[in-house]
């Protein structure tokens, strides 16, 4: 909503000395945010009003072009050339003097042009900076002042306009009269309501025959009929002024009296050219197969949940949101049937949302719009009429009106007081209630009845948000409430952190992703048709076309960032990502119960039953070096081992213990794919991408990546203190030779079955392949650490064990002992 | 070599005289003196300190000597013996100390080498800074609440008030999921992680529900389609603004200083009335100390309470929201949100793990 201080004041007796910034901050006090304050142009020097005492028409020149007479309030007129022609001798114009400056730094001098001095220039409304209109000069009205009076006032050119952002409960703040009424009371001064005034009795044959099928949807439906207005005259330029400041354009007097009665009293309005209505006017719904032309030019087929106003043709009107293409008043109009209604605001928001047409009218219907101003608003369109356009209302008003008793609100006195931690006295609340517009009466309880453009106003709390608003917000004192004892963070919890944390503090760098996907990425990871991971959740409306999927995998995301890095020149990358994936899958669909009362148990099972599991997900993607060459000497190339290591930190991380054994899974390299699994059950995957998936996607060959369900880790053990011997340990190293198809994994195990409760540790060392342990074969060497817990172990006892180790791995594995 | 009872020998003896054991340690001292090195000193040892070494061999003939002679001979023979020693220990010390200097300047290194051998990761600031807000609320007894990001629309819409045909569902900018009636929406904030919890709860309840949230607005520098939250419930007898205005005020000298303060601004959100916009007062601000605007807050609606199986006459709650990348925005100078969603890892090292 903007707000020309200038229209503003005309409604409060604003102090004088009120800046601007007084009014923002009195805006902003009453929870009306602004949102831009918009000045006008800047015009120095003298700038007056003129009256054209005479016109010489010159001829000759490309253009016909004139030479006038202008008095300015001078000894002597002054001669101005000027090309435009809507005025005439007697007409008040504004006059930019010699010595002037217009927006644009365009100086005004007198100068010799079309063979004549001009000592001046007549200005377009787009010349004076305060709007579009470059049709013609701009042509002040009869009540124009004197010649020679400074103009700049007359044209709005000290006239800041104020934009608010209204919230959606507020519609009433649509309108000057809302307004009006806000600053009034948030300033603690005068105010008049431009909605206060009587209609005239009105009499004679009703306007036109007028039902109304659908009283819930349409409690008042008012209309009036004039004739005689002159199809030509022009919007006042009082008016098209404070349009163009409104952002509305001006295009004839009668749609611009309807748009402007809408921004003085909030009453959105239209007029039919009576001459093109046939028969009655029904409002009713909309019929299977219907459809209007509405005056956008657009043909819409009508759902039977919108509300028409329809004739013997059929639909004219889209109710509250657009009038019909077939009844728009047009350049030879002169009867016209004006129509101001209440229309039911959900009804309106759908109609509007369905046809996407949020109109100026639909918005405030939908907020709320005071019904008890659509005579008023009629009254007022028809005064307007009759002053600037000749016309004259013929019979009377129609006024189907079917509203209910209003309601009041049982309000107990102390209840602000209790709400905002303040003690208001009762007559304070019933003051600011007043204020606001309800009507009080009673003690304990308050029965307060809310006025009619506060439809908003249905519960005691509103009620007591009123109060404390107008008493000020920042009356409200700071104490901190006392919680009682909490528990701290829940295991889930701690665990996402310490798993973001092990890897920020292992060299990765996290890098949150949108989650959204498109089938291209997930063809770019080589994922078979059936592969789970293409059971995608899609996006009714999503932000691009190409990704209408919510992830089911990290790394469509994760491995675009490693990319991202890399074009911008930086080479060694290790990147993770910690969040949720969205498997799809048939789902049954969450209920919509009521909001009177909690959902009963089954419905409240369906509703969180309905919403799909969204595991938590942590993944790497490493490329370049992970550790960078330096002084010390070469750098390390990131590998599949990088990223199983991760996975072995996260597990660590999350307190379970982490198995790694040989996988095959996209989109990693089929031999470079370890399967991670806890307690034998697979919960992530991690490796060197497949040759491929780095060529799709551009990235560097060998990039590895992991990803791991965190969610599927079970609950980490309490740890046990390890008994620690003090006695002295054994060492033992072994190697073993071994076909390569061996994992190193089931050596490990191995050893440590046939080591039993000695061994301490095992680890190995060395890793060898060649010549002198022959083709497909190769040497893995161990080194155990044997301790006994209550003794000195013998040389006898080590050997013991050494000796089993050895049967067991090369009976086991096939592997014979390297010398 | 003699003994005790070797027969007594003037000759010999002799060597007990006060001058040859005078001359004895003279010699001794210039030769431990004399020795420019340990190694030289090591050598020298033997004839000052060795078996044969004039002192101890005086020592050994003290045997020979009459009682009455033998004690004065002893002491002399001792202090000999005391002063050569000293005279090595001394020089010892002295060129041990002078090889130790030699030796470490020799293995002095250039301190200001980098080894950043395997280089440090960093967590994102949208996640340290939640944790930090999380962690200002659980000091005060709240737990950390969750709900799902993909959510069910009358979680994220009803039950708050926010009514089918409500502008301020349509305002909300929602993406919406398939199927049509699948009933599910990408959650447009945290506020239903407050319904999950009156349905799950029972007062008094004190929770703080960090998350991502969604809206459908393009990407720029000053918008983004997925952004951060971390909304605030409590549920309690008793609790009025005047607590809600405490716990913001709290918050805000937590994360941003002792002076910092909060300030309302009447406002609207369905789901809580009356309704604020707060600002807080931030002294550190680049530009000079100001308010910024950061979140929503109120009172819990009682209708809110009401489909939530709370009663609203037994109990009152207040609210509060505030985003995340906002709060960035202006405590790190974050001036481009695109930074928050590229993962650029020049932009995330920069905060560090805990930062």
């Amino acid at each position: 909503m903007r707000v020309p201080t200038g229209w503003l004041a005309e409604h409060v007796d604003v102090p004088a000395g009120t800046t601007v910034e007084d009014l923002d901050t009195a805006f902003v006090r009453l929870g009306l945010e602004v949102e831009e304050v918009h000045r006008p142009a800047e015009v120095t020097g003298p700038l007056v009003v003129g009256r054209v005492l005479g016109i010489e028409e010159l001829t000759g020149f490309k253009k016909p072009i004139r030479y006038c007479q202008v008095d300015v309030g001078e000894a002597e007129p002054r001669g101005i050339v000027c090309g435009a022609r809507n005025f005439a001798v007697g007409d008040a114009v504004v006059v930019a003097l010699p010595g002037a400056v217009l927006p644009g730094g365009f100086e005004i001098a007198a100068r010799k042009t079309y063979d004549r001095v001009s000592d001046g220039m007549i200005c377009s409304v787009r010349e004076l900076g305060v709007g579009e209109d470059h049709a013609g000069i701009l042509v002040l009205g009869d009540d124009a002042p004197a010649p020679g009076t400074p103009a700049g006032p007359l044209v709005g050119l000290d006239d800041v306009v104020i934009e608010l952002a209204v919230t959606p409960d507020r519609g009433y703040c649509l309108s000057m009269r809302g307004i009006a009424r806000e600053m009034g009371t948030g300033l603690g001064v005068g105010w008049r309501d431009p909605g206060a005034l009587t209609p005239p009795a009105w009499s004679g044959e009703p306007a036109w025959q007028v039902s109304v099928e659908d009283a819930d949807r349409c409690d008042r439906f008012s209309m009036i009929a004039l004739e005689g207005l002159d199809p030509t005259a022009p919007s006042p330029w009082w008016m098209r002024r404070r349009l163009a400041q409104s952002g509305v354009r001006s295009i004839s007097l009668a749609v611009d009296v309807t748009n402007y009665v809408m921004l003085e009293l909030g009453q959105p309005m239209h007029a039919f050219d009576r001459d093109r209505v046939r028969g009655p006017i029904v409002v009713r719904r909309a019929r299977e197969g219907e459809r209007l032309t509405t005056l956008d030019g657009a043909d819409r087929a009508l759902s039977s949940d919108d509300l028409l106003i329809t004739d013997d043709s059929g639909p004219i009107g889209l109710a509250a949101v657009m009038g019909g293409a077939s009844t728009e008043i047009g350049d030879g109009t002169s009867s016209v049937l004006l129509e101001a209604a209440h229309w039911e605001p959900t009804g309106v928001a759908r109609t509007a949302r369905r046809h996407r047409l949020p109109s100026e009218a639909a918005k405030r219907f939908e907020r709320g719009v005071d019904p008890e101003m659509t005579v008023v608003a009629l009254a007022r369109a028809a005064a307007l009429l009759a002053e600037y356009g000749g016309a004259r209302v013929v019979g009377s008003l129609v006024d189907v009106d079917t509203r209910g008793p209003r309601p009041t609100i049982a309000l107990d006195p102390a209840r602000p007081g209790r709400v905002a931690g303040v003690p208001y006295p009762p007559a304070q609340v019933t003051e600011l209630l007043t204020a606001v517009g309800c009507a009080v009466d009673g003690d304990d309880p308050l029965t307060v009845t809310p006025p009619t453009w506060r439809p908003d106003l249905t519960d005691p709390a509103d009620l007591v948000e009123e109060v404390v608003r107008l008493a000020g917000y920042d009356d409200v004192p700071s104490v901190l409430p006392t919680a009682p004892p909490g528990r701290g963070l829940t295991e889930r919890q701690r665990r996402r952190r310490a798993v973001g944390r092990a890897l920020a503090e292992f060299g990765y760098v996290e890098a949150p992703s949108f989650p959204f996907v498109g089938t291209a990425a997930l063809d770019a990871l080589g994922l078979a048709e059936d592969d789970p991971r293409r059971q995608v959740v899609l996006v009714r409306n999503p932000l691009s076309e190409e990704e209408p999927a919510l992830r089911t995998t990290l790394l469509p995301g994760l491995l675009a960032a490693l990319a991202r890095n890399l074009s911008r020149g930086i080479r060694d990358v290790a990147l993770f990502e910690h969040g949720a994936v969205f498997p799809g899958g048939e789902r049954s669909a969450a209920p919509l119960p009521g909001v009177d009362r909690r959902p009963d148990d089954e419905t409240l099972a369906a509703l969180l039953g309905a919403v799909p599991e969204q595991p938590w997900h942590v993944a790497v993607a490493l490329a370049g070096d992970r550790e960078p060459r330096g002084w010390w000497g070469p750098g390390r190339p990131a590998v599949w081992a990088d990223a199983v290591q991760a996975a072995c930190r996260v597990a660590e991380a999350a307190g379970v213990g982490l198995t790694v054994r040989a996988g095959e899974r996209a989109p990693w390299h089929p031999g470079r794919c370890a399967e991670l699994l806890v307690g034998g059950r697979v919960v992530g995957h991690a490796g060197e991408l497949h040759p491929r998936v780095c060529a799709a996607l551009d990235l560097p060959a060998r990039t590895a990546v992991m990803e791991l369900d965190v969610d599927a880790l079970p609950p980490a053990a309490v740890p046990v203190g390890p008994h620690l011997s003090s006695f002295p340990p054994v060492f033992v190293d072994l190697a073993f030779v071994l076909d390569e198809a061996v994992p190193a994994a089931a050596v490990e195990e191995s050893i440590r079955e046939a080591a039993g409760d000695l061994l301490e540790a095992v680890r190995l060392f060395d890793v060898y392949t060649g010549p002198q342990v022959g083709e497909g074969r190769r040497s893995l060497a161990w080194s155990l650490t044997l301790r006994a817990p209550d003794r000195t172990l013998s040389g006898e006892e080590a050997a013991e064990v050494r000796q089993r180790v050895v049967a067991s791995v090369e009976e086991a594995l096939h592997a014979e002992l390297r010398a | 070599m003699s003994g005790a009872n070797d027969p007594y020998d003037p000759k010999q003896v002799a060597a007990l005289s006060p001058e040859a054991l005078d001359a004895a340690v003279a010699e001794a001292q210039r030769a431990f003196a004399g020795a420019g090195d340990l190694e030289q000193l090591a050598a020298v040892r033997p004839a000052h300190l060795g078996d044969r070494a004039p002192v101890l061999l005086a020592r050994r003939e003290l045997g020979a000597l009459p009682p009455a002679a033998r004690a004065d001979a002893g002491k002399r023979v001792n202090a000999a013996r005391v002063a050569v020693t000293e005279a090595y220990e001394s020089r010892k010390v002295t060129l041990e100390a002078e090889r130790d200097a030699r030796v470490l300047a020799e293995e002095r290194v250039d301190v200001t080498l980098p080894w950043d051998r395997l280089p440090r990761g960093a967590r994102h600031p949208l996640t340290t800074l939640t944790d930090r807000i999380a962690d200002i609320f659980v000091g005060m007894g709240y737990e950390v609440a969750e709900g799902p990001e993909l959510e069910a629309e009358w979680l994220n819409f009803d039950a708050l008030n926010i009514g089918r045909d409500h502008p301020a569902r349509t305002m909300m900018d929602t993406f919406f999921v398939a199927p049509e009636d699948s009933g599910l929406v990408l959650r447009t904030h945290t506020s239903p992680v407050q319904a999950r919890t009156m349905l799950s709860r029972t007062p008094p309840i004190y929770v703080v529900a960090p998350g991502r949230v969604y809206r459908t607005d393009e990407l720029d520098a000053t918008h983004l389609p997925v952004f951060h939250q971390v909304e605030g419930l409590a549920v309690d007898r008793g609790l009025t603004m005047a607590h809600l205005r405490g716990t913001l005020d709290h918050l805000a000298r937590s994360l941003f200083g002792a002076d910092a303060v909060t300030r309302w601004r009447p406002s609207y959100f369905p789901f809580t009335e009356p309704s604020a916009e707060f600002d807080v007062w931030f002294p550190e601000h680049r530009d000079g100390p100001r308010w910024v605007e950061w979140g929503g807050c109120g009172m819990v609606n009682p209708r809110v309470l009401v489909a939530c199986g709370i009663d609203p006459e037994e109990y009152s709650g207040f609210a509060f929201g505030m985003g995340i990348e906002r709060a960035l925005q202006f405590r790190s100078a974050v001036g481009d949100m695109r930074h928050f969603a590229e993962g650029d890892v020049r932009f995330t090292s920069a905060f560090g793990v805990e930062q």
